[in-house]
Protein backbone atom coordinates (compact mmCIF):
# COMPACT_ATOMS: atom_id res chain seq x y z
CA UNK A 1 0.00 0.00 0.00
CA UNK A 2 1.45 3.42 -0.46
CA UNK A 3 0.89 6.87 0.95
CA UNK A 4 -2.18 7.59 -1.18
CA UNK A 5 -4.02 5.06 -0.65
CA UNK A 6 -3.22 4.98 3.43
CA UNK A 7 -4.43 8.81 3.39
CA UNK A 8 -7.46 7.54 2.49
CA UNK A 9 -8.05 4.57 3.98
CA UNK A 10 -6.61 5.49 7.30
CA UNK A 11 -10.00 7.82 8.17
CA UNK A 12 -11.83 4.75 7.61
CA UNK A 13 -9.48 2.68 10.30
CA UNK A 14 -9.85 5.89 12.28
CA UNK A 15 -13.69 5.59 11.87
CA UNK A 16 -13.63 2.05 12.87
CA UNK A 17 -15.04 0.82 9.28
CA UNK A 18 -12.48 -1.08 7.59
CA UNK A 19 -12.77 -5.10 7.46
CA UNK A 20 -9.94 -6.77 9.27
CA UNK A 21 -8.22 -7.39 5.78
CA UNK A 22 -7.61 -3.71 5.14
CA UNK A 23 -7.16 -2.19 8.41
CA UNK A 24 -3.94 -5.08 8.73
CA UNK A 25 -2.45 -3.19 5.17
CA UNK A 26 -3.06 -0.07 6.39
CA UNK A 27 -1.62 -0.95 9.76
CA UNK A 28 1.25 -1.71 8.59
CA UNK A 29 1.56 0.63 6.05
CA UNK A 30 1.36 3.08 9.06
CA UNK A 31 4.28 1.43 11.22
CA UNK A 32 6.84 1.85 8.02
CA UNK A 33 5.88 5.07 7.03
CA UNK A 34 6.53 8.07 9.84
CA UNK A 35 4.55 10.26 7.84
CA UNK A 36 1.50 8.22 7.84
CA UNK A 37 1.63 7.49 11.26
CA UNK A 38 2.04 11.07 12.29
CA UNK A 39 -0.60 12.41 10.07
CA UNK A 40 -3.17 9.82 11.87
CA UNK A 41 -2.08 10.70 15.04
CA UNK A 42 -3.08 14.07 14.01
CA UNK A 43 -6.38 13.62 12.98
CA UNK A 44 -7.06 11.07 15.93
CA UNK A 45 -6.20 14.28 18.09
CA UNK A 46 -8.08 17.11 15.81
CA UNK A 47 -11.31 14.33 16.43
CA UNK A 48 -10.91 14.31 19.88
CA UNK A 49 -10.70 17.82 20.54
CA UNK A 50 -14.18 18.07 18.14
CA UNK A 51 -15.32 15.60 20.41
CA UNK A 52 -14.80 17.68 23.84
CA UNK A 53 -15.93 20.85 22.42
CA UNK A 54 -19.20 22.49 22.44
CA UNK A 55 -19.77 22.17 18.41
CA UNK A 56 -23.54 21.39 18.65
CA UNK A 57 -26.36 24.15 18.49
CA UNK A 58 -29.26 23.91 20.77
CA UNK A 59 -32.61 24.63 18.71
CA UNK A 60 -34.22 27.65 19.95
CA UNK A 61 -37.41 27.68 22.28
CA UNK A 62 -39.64 29.38 19.69
CA UNK A 63 -38.54 26.60 17.26
CA UNK A 64 -39.68 23.94 19.11
CA UNK A 65 -43.29 25.71 19.80
CA UNK A 66 -43.87 25.65 16.04
CA UNK A 67 -43.25 22.54 15.62
CA UNK A 68 -45.35 21.41 18.20
CA UNK A 69 -47.97 23.90 17.31
CA UNK A 70 -47.92 22.01 13.55
CA UNK A 71 -48.80 18.87 15.18
CA UNK A 72 -52.36 17.55 16.11
CA UNK A 73 -52.30 18.43 19.81
CA UNK A 74 -51.75 15.40 21.90
CA UNK A 75 -54.86 16.88 24.66
CA UNK A 76 -57.22 15.85 21.51
CA UNK A 77 -57.42 12.38 21.71
CA UNK A 78 -60.45 12.07 20.18
CA UNK A 79 -60.09 8.05 19.44
CA UNK A 80 -60.61 7.16 22.89
CA UNK A 81 -62.81 10.21 23.83
CA UNK A 82 -65.63 9.66 21.42
CA UNK A 83 -65.42 6.00 21.84
CA UNK A 84 -66.47 6.51 25.76
CA UNK A 85 -68.78 9.63 24.70
CA UNK A 86 -70.93 7.59 22.89
CA UNK A 87 -70.62 5.02 25.43
CA UNK A 88 -71.98 7.97 27.56
CA UNK A 89 -75.31 8.71 25.43
CA UNK A 90 -76.80 5.59 26.78
CA UNK A 91 -78.59 6.59 29.69
CA UNK A 92 -77.62 9.06 32.70
CA UNK A 93 -76.58 6.34 34.70
CA UNK A 94 -74.01 4.98 32.34
CA UNK A 95 -73.16 8.97 31.52
CA UNK A 96 -72.07 9.10 34.87
CA UNK A 97 -70.16 5.95 35.28
CA UNK A 98 -68.68 7.27 31.83
CA UNK A 99 -67.60 10.42 33.20
CA UNK A 100 -65.44 9.12 36.14
CA UNK A 101 -64.11 6.85 33.74
CA UNK A 102 -63.10 9.21 31.38
CA UNK A 103 -61.24 11.22 33.74
CA UNK A 104 -59.52 8.05 35.25
CA UNK A 105 -58.53 6.38 31.76
CA UNK A 106 -57.43 9.64 30.59
CA UNK A 107 -55.63 10.92 33.90
CA UNK A 108 -53.44 7.47 33.77
CA UNK A 109 -52.56 7.80 30.10
CA UNK A 110 -51.73 11.69 30.32
CA UNK A 111 -49.83 11.15 33.76
CA UNK A 112 -47.53 8.26 31.87
CA UNK A 113 -47.14 10.08 28.76
CA UNK A 114 -46.58 13.55 30.55
CA UNK A 115 -43.63 11.52 32.81
CA UNK A 116 -42.08 10.36 29.59
CA UNK A 117 -41.69 13.48 29.01
CA UNK A 118 -40.38 14.68 31.61
CA UNK A 119 -37.59 12.00 31.81
CA UNK A 120 -37.38 12.88 28.09
CA UNK A 121 -36.49 16.83 28.70
CA UNK A 122 -34.58 15.71 31.64
CA UNK A 123 -31.98 13.56 29.44
CA UNK A 124 -32.09 16.23 26.72
CA UNK A 125 -30.95 18.54 29.47
CA UNK A 126 -27.94 16.59 30.33
CA UNK A 127 -26.15 16.77 27.07
CA UNK A 128 -23.34 19.22 26.78
CA UNK A 129 -24.46 23.25 27.17
CA UNK A 130 -28.37 22.00 27.27
CA UNK A 131 -28.53 22.04 31.36
CA UNK A 132 -29.20 25.79 32.41
CA UNK A 133 -30.23 28.87 30.24
CA UNK A 134 -29.72 30.97 33.80
CA UNK A 135 -26.99 30.60 35.52
CA UNK A 136 -27.27 31.54 39.05
CA UNK A 137 -26.92 29.77 42.42
CA UNK A 138 -29.40 32.81 43.62
CA UNK A 139 -32.42 32.43 44.37
CA UNK A 140 -33.19 36.20 43.85
CA UNK A 141 -31.57 35.89 40.23
CA UNK A 142 -33.37 32.85 38.99
CA UNK A 143 -36.70 33.30 39.68
CA UNK A 144 -37.19 36.95 38.54
CA UNK A 145 -35.42 35.19 35.32
CA UNK A 146 -38.76 33.02 34.50
CA UNK A 147 -40.76 36.25 34.66
CA UNK A 148 -42.26 37.21 31.62
CA UNK A 149 -41.26 33.77 30.09
CA UNK A 150 -43.77 31.68 31.47
CA UNK A 151 -47.12 31.97 32.74
CA UNK A 152 -46.33 30.43 36.19
CA UNK A 153 -43.82 31.93 38.26
CA UNK A 154 -42.02 28.74 39.45
CA UNK A 155 -40.92 28.50 43.56
CA UNK A 156 -37.52 29.07 43.29
CA UNK A 157 -35.81 27.68 46.30
CA UNK A 158 -32.11 27.57 48.22
CA UNK A 159 -31.94 24.18 49.41
CA UNK A 160 -27.96 24.73 49.79
CA UNK A 161 -27.90 23.88 53.29
CA UNK A 162 -29.89 20.94 53.30
CA UNK A 163 -27.62 19.58 50.85
CA UNK A 164 -29.08 20.63 47.23
CA UNK A 165 -27.13 23.54 45.69
CA UNK A 166 -29.40 25.51 43.33
CA UNK A 167 -27.49 25.88 39.94
CA UNK A 168 -30.09 27.84 37.82
CA UNK A 169 -33.36 27.64 35.92
CA UNK A 170 -34.08 26.86 32.38
CA UNK A 171 -37.16 27.03 29.72
CA UNK A 172 -38.40 23.43 28.69
CA UNK A 173 -40.96 22.21 26.50
CA UNK A 174 -43.46 19.05 28.34
CA UNK A 175 -46.84 18.08 26.75
CA UNK A 176 -46.64 20.31 23.85
CA UNK A 177 -46.19 23.34 26.85
CA UNK A 178 -43.12 25.32 28.20
CA UNK A 179 -42.49 24.30 31.53
CA UNK A 180 -40.45 26.02 33.68
CA UNK A 181 -37.02 23.31 35.21
CA UNK A 182 -35.42 24.70 38.36
CA UNK A 183 -32.33 22.79 38.54
CA UNK A 184 -30.07 21.63 41.35
CA UNK A 185 -27.29 19.05 42.04
CA UNK A 186 -26.17 16.67 44.41
CA UNK A 187 -22.77 15.57 44.40
CA UNK A 188 -22.53 14.50 40.43
CA UNK A 189 -26.22 14.24 40.43
CA UNK A 190 -28.46 16.32 38.39
CA UNK A 191 -31.96 17.00 39.68
CA UNK A 192 -34.52 18.81 37.42
CA UNK A 193 -37.28 20.10 38.94
CA UNK A 194 -40.07 20.80 36.63
CA UNK A 195 -42.91 23.25 37.31
CA UNK A 196 -45.83 23.38 35.63
CA UNK A 197 -49.61 25.18 36.60
CA UNK A 198 -52.46 22.95 37.12
CA UNK A 199 -56.27 23.76 36.89
CA UNK A 200 -56.83 21.64 40.04
CA UNK A 201 -55.47 23.48 43.34
CA UNK A 202 -56.00 19.85 45.39
CA UNK A 203 -52.83 19.37 46.93
CA UNK A 204 -51.83 15.88 45.66
CA UNK A 205 -49.06 14.08 47.92
CA UNK A 206 -45.89 12.73 46.81
CA UNK A 207 -45.72 9.76 44.11
CA UNK A 208 -42.00 7.92 43.17
CA UNK A 209 -42.04 6.13 40.06
CA UNK A 210 -39.21 4.79 38.08
CA UNK A 211 -38.93 5.04 34.61
CA UNK A 212 -35.56 4.21 32.17
CA UNK A 213 -33.70 4.45 35.06
CA UNK A 214 -34.66 7.59 36.61
CA UNK A 215 -36.72 8.37 39.88
CA UNK A 216 -39.62 10.82 39.30
CA UNK A 217 -40.94 12.64 42.40
CA UNK A 218 -44.34 13.96 41.26
CA UNK A 219 -46.61 16.09 43.75
CA UNK A 220 -49.29 19.16 43.75
CA UNK A 221 -49.44 21.77 45.30
CA UNK A 222 -51.59 24.91 45.38
CA UNK A 223 -52.20 24.92 41.56
CA UNK A 224 -48.95 23.92 40.55
CA UNK A 225 -47.66 20.36 39.50
CA UNK A 226 -44.00 19.49 40.66
CA UNK A 227 -41.85 16.52 38.73
CA UNK A 228 -38.73 15.99 40.22
CA UNK A 229 -36.53 14.01 37.89
CA UNK A 230 -32.85 12.58 38.47
CA UNK A 231 -30.86 9.85 38.63
CA UNK A 232 -30.16 9.99 42.54
CA UNK A 233 -31.65 7.06 44.20
CA UNK A 234 -35.24 6.67 45.60
CA UNK A 235 -34.37 7.44 48.69
CA UNK A 236 -32.19 10.89 48.40
CA UNK A 237 -34.92 12.14 45.69
CA UNK A 238 -37.50 11.80 48.32
CA UNK A 239 -35.13 14.02 50.56
CA UNK A 240 -34.88 16.74 47.89
CA UNK A 241 -38.75 16.53 48.11
CA UNK A 242 -39.46 16.69 50.88
CA UNK A 243 -37.07 19.17 52.07
CA UNK A 244 -38.40 21.31 49.16
CA UNK A 245 -42.14 20.79 50.43
CA UNK A 246 -41.34 21.90 54.08
CA UNK A 247 -39.16 25.06 52.80
CA UNK A 248 -42.20 26.20 50.67
CA UNK A 249 -44.63 25.66 53.45
CA UNK A 250 -41.79 27.52 55.51
CA UNK A 251 -42.08 30.04 53.46
CA UNK A 252 -45.82 30.74 53.37
CA UNK A 253 -45.81 30.40 57.23
CA UNK A 254 -42.94 32.94 57.33
CA UNK B 1 -59.18 13.80 1.77
CA UNK B 2 -58.19 10.21 3.23
CA UNK B 3 -54.64 11.85 3.35
CA UNK B 4 -55.79 14.75 5.59
CA UNK B 5 -57.88 13.07 8.14
CA UNK B 6 -54.56 10.49 9.20
CA UNK B 7 -52.87 13.37 9.56
CA UNK B 8 -54.69 14.68 11.76
CA UNK B 9 -54.07 11.85 13.63
CA UNK B 10 -53.31 12.33 17.49
CA UNK B 11 -52.05 8.95 17.96
CA UNK B 12 -49.92 9.29 14.77
CA UNK B 13 -48.75 12.28 16.41
CA UNK B 14 -48.01 11.30 20.00
CA UNK B 15 -45.73 8.32 18.18
CA UNK B 16 -43.96 11.10 15.63
CA UNK B 17 -43.59 13.56 18.71
CA UNK B 18 -41.73 10.39 20.32
CA UNK B 19 -39.74 9.04 17.59
CA UNK B 20 -38.49 12.45 16.19
CA UNK B 21 -38.71 15.52 18.44
CA UNK B 22 -35.86 13.80 20.45
CA UNK B 23 -33.29 14.93 17.39
CA UNK B 24 -34.59 18.45 17.37
CA UNK B 25 -31.18 19.94 18.40
CA UNK B 26 -29.52 17.22 15.91
CA UNK B 27 -31.80 18.72 12.83
CA UNK B 28 -30.90 21.97 14.06
CA UNK B 29 -27.09 21.70 14.35
CA UNK B 30 -26.89 20.06 10.87
CA UNK B 31 -28.96 22.69 9.08
CA UNK B 32 -27.13 25.25 11.24
CA UNK B 33 -23.76 24.18 9.53
CA UNK B 34 -25.45 23.13 6.11
CA UNK B 35 -27.09 27.04 5.70
CA UNK B 36 -24.61 28.90 8.16
CA UNK B 37 -27.57 30.70 9.29
CA UNK B 38 -29.52 30.87 12.33
CA UNK B 39 -33.29 32.31 11.10
CA UNK B 40 -32.58 29.79 7.56
CA UNK B 41 -31.75 27.37 9.79
CA UNK B 42 -34.49 27.46 11.68
CA UNK B 43 -37.01 27.75 8.82
CA UNK B 44 -35.58 24.50 7.31
CA UNK B 45 -36.09 22.38 10.25
CA UNK B 46 -39.40 24.13 10.41
CA UNK B 47 -40.39 22.61 7.33
CA UNK B 48 -37.98 19.21 7.89
CA UNK B 49 -40.51 18.20 10.57
CA UNK B 50 -43.95 19.00 8.42
CA UNK B 51 -42.25 17.33 5.99
CA UNK B 52 -41.40 14.42 8.11
CA UNK B 53 -44.83 13.95 9.64
CA UNK B 54 -46.81 14.24 6.35
CA UNK B 55 -44.37 11.11 5.30
CA UNK B 56 -44.09 9.57 8.74
CA UNK B 57 -46.97 6.43 7.77
CA UNK B 58 -44.16 5.43 5.12
CA UNK B 59 -41.37 5.57 7.48
CA UNK B 60 -40.24 2.00 8.43
CA UNK B 61 -36.87 2.99 9.93
CA UNK B 62 -34.37 1.54 10.18
CA UNK B 63 -32.92 4.74 12.64
CA UNK B 64 -35.17 7.82 12.66
CA UNK B 65 -31.86 10.32 12.65
CA UNK B 66 -30.48 9.51 9.01
CA UNK B 67 -34.18 9.57 7.98
CA UNK B 68 -34.92 12.93 9.20
CA UNK B 69 -31.54 14.15 8.02
CA UNK B 70 -32.38 13.05 4.73
CA UNK B 71 -35.62 14.78 4.51
CA UNK B 72 -33.27 18.25 6.32
CA UNK B 73 -30.38 17.68 3.76
CA UNK B 74 -33.56 18.15 0.54
CA UNK B 75 -34.88 21.41 2.37
CA UNK B 76 -31.29 22.76 2.63
CA UNK B 77 -30.49 22.07 -1.28
CA UNK B 78 -33.84 24.12 -1.97
CA UNK B 79 -32.51 27.12 0.01
CA UNK B 80 -29.01 26.98 -1.73
CA UNK B 81 -31.00 26.32 -4.93
CA UNK B 82 -33.05 29.69 -3.97
CA UNK B 83 -30.24 31.55 -2.78
CA UNK B 84 -28.57 30.76 -6.02
CA UNK B 85 -30.94 32.47 -7.73
CA UNK B 86 -31.28 35.41 -5.00
CA UNK B 87 -29.05 38.52 -5.73
CA UNK B 88 -26.79 37.49 -2.98
CA UNK B 89 -25.73 34.28 -4.16
CA UNK B 90 -24.08 32.43 -2.06
CA UNK B 91 -21.89 28.65 -1.89
CA UNK B 92 -23.81 25.98 -3.79
CA UNK B 93 -23.65 22.28 -3.84
CA UNK B 94 -21.48 21.82 -6.49
CA UNK B 95 -22.18 18.61 -9.06
CA UNK B 96 -19.13 16.55 -8.75
CA UNK B 97 -17.10 18.63 -6.93
CA UNK B 98 -15.48 16.15 -5.39
CA UNK B 99 -14.34 14.35 -8.60
CA UNK B 100 -11.26 16.33 -8.19
CA UNK B 101 -8.11 14.12 -7.20
CA UNK B 102 -8.46 13.62 -3.69
CA UNK B 103 -5.23 15.63 -2.82
CA UNK B 104 -3.09 16.87 -5.04
CA UNK B 105 0.03 18.11 -3.47
CA UNK B 106 1.31 15.78 -0.07
CA UNK B 107 -0.29 17.57 3.12
CA UNK B 108 2.80 19.91 5.08
CA UNK B 109 4.76 17.89 6.99
CA UNK B 110 2.75 16.66 10.63
CA UNK B 111 3.71 18.76 13.24
CA UNK B 112 6.27 17.58 15.84
CA UNK B 113 4.37 19.71 18.86
CA UNK B 114 0.67 18.94 19.89
CA UNK B 115 -2.12 20.41 18.22
CA UNK B 116 -3.90 23.18 20.11
CA UNK B 117 -7.12 22.98 21.43
CA UNK B 118 -9.50 25.88 20.70
CA UNK B 119 -12.70 26.93 22.00
CA UNK B 120 -16.20 25.76 21.18
CA UNK B 121 -16.41 28.98 19.20
CA UNK B 122 -13.30 28.77 17.05
CA UNK B 123 -13.66 24.87 16.26
CA UNK B 124 -17.53 25.39 14.92
CA UNK B 125 -15.78 28.78 12.89
CA UNK B 126 -13.56 25.99 11.39
CA UNK B 127 -16.21 23.42 10.72
CA UNK B 128 -18.58 25.96 8.75
CA UNK B 129 -15.71 27.01 6.68
CA UNK B 130 -15.33 24.19 5.12
CA UNK B 131 -16.55 23.92 1.82
CA UNK B 132 -19.62 22.02 0.69
CA UNK B 133 -19.68 18.43 0.41
CA UNK B 134 -17.22 17.99 2.54
CA UNK B 135 -18.82 20.11 5.04
CA UNK B 136 -22.04 18.11 4.75
CA UNK B 137 -19.86 14.87 5.35
CA UNK B 138 -17.65 16.19 8.18
CA UNK B 139 -20.38 17.12 9.96
CA UNK B 140 -22.71 14.03 9.60
CA UNK B 141 -19.81 12.12 10.50
CA UNK B 142 -17.70 13.49 13.80
CA UNK B 143 -20.96 15.48 14.87
CA UNK B 144 -23.56 13.83 14.33
CA UNK B 145 -21.42 10.11 14.75
CA UNK B 146 -23.17 8.59 11.87
CA UNK B 147 -21.96 5.40 9.84
CA UNK B 148 -20.86 5.64 6.34
CA UNK B 149 -23.54 3.28 5.87
CA UNK B 150 -26.22 6.08 7.04
CA UNK B 151 -24.13 9.16 4.97
CA UNK B 152 -24.40 7.56 2.21
CA UNK B 153 -28.01 7.15 2.48
CA UNK B 154 -28.34 10.83 3.87
CA UNK B 155 -26.41 12.51 0.83
CA UNK B 156 -27.87 9.83 -1.36
CA UNK B 157 -23.63 8.63 -2.73
CA UNK B 158 -22.05 5.46 -2.92
CA UNK B 159 -19.62 4.91 0.52
CA UNK B 160 -16.59 5.00 -1.59
CA UNK B 161 -17.44 8.75 -1.93
CA UNK B 162 -18.62 9.49 1.85
CA UNK B 163 -14.74 8.25 1.73
CA UNK B 164 -12.97 10.19 -0.07
CA UNK B 165 -15.37 13.36 0.68
CA UNK B 166 -14.73 12.71 4.52
CA UNK B 167 -10.76 12.08 3.64
CA UNK B 168 -10.73 15.38 1.86
CA UNK B 169 -12.96 17.18 4.49
CA UNK B 170 -10.16 15.83 7.59
CA UNK B 171 -7.53 17.19 5.44
CA UNK B 172 -9.06 20.70 4.61
CA UNK B 173 -10.08 21.04 8.60
CA UNK B 174 -6.46 19.70 9.36
CA UNK B 175 -4.60 22.67 7.24
CA UNK B 176 -7.36 25.19 8.81
CA UNK B 177 -6.42 23.77 12.15
CA UNK B 178 -3.17 24.70 11.72
CA UNK B 179 -3.06 27.66 10.22
CA UNK B 180 -5.26 29.22 13.26
CA UNK B 181 -2.60 27.56 15.06
CA UNK B 182 0.01 29.21 13.16
CA UNK B 183 -2.66 32.80 13.53
CA UNK B 184 -3.26 32.88 17.51
CA UNK B 185 0.79 31.89 18.09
Amino acid sequence: MNCEEAEVLVHALIDGELDAGHAREVEAHIEGCAHCAALMKEYQEIRQAIAESDVRYKAPLELRRKIEKSLPQPQAAPTRRSVLRGFAMGSAVSAMAATGLVAIVLRNDDEQRVENEVVSAHLRSLQAGHLIDVVSTDQHTVKPWFNGKLDVSPPVIDLTAQGFTLIGGRLDYVNAREIGAVVYKRRQHVINLFVAQTASTERKSAKISTLQGFNIRRWSDRGLNYWAVSDLGADELTEFGDKFESAMHANKEG
Amino acid sequence: MVVKASQDDPEKARRFREAALPYLDDAYTLARYLLRDAADAEDAVQECYLRAFKHFDSYRGPAMKPWLFAILRNVCRAEYARRKTAPTAVEELPEGGDQTPLWNEAPETPEKQLLRRFDGDTVRKLVAALAEPFRETFVLREIQNLSYREIADVAAVPVGTVMSRLARARAMLRSAWLAEQEQVK
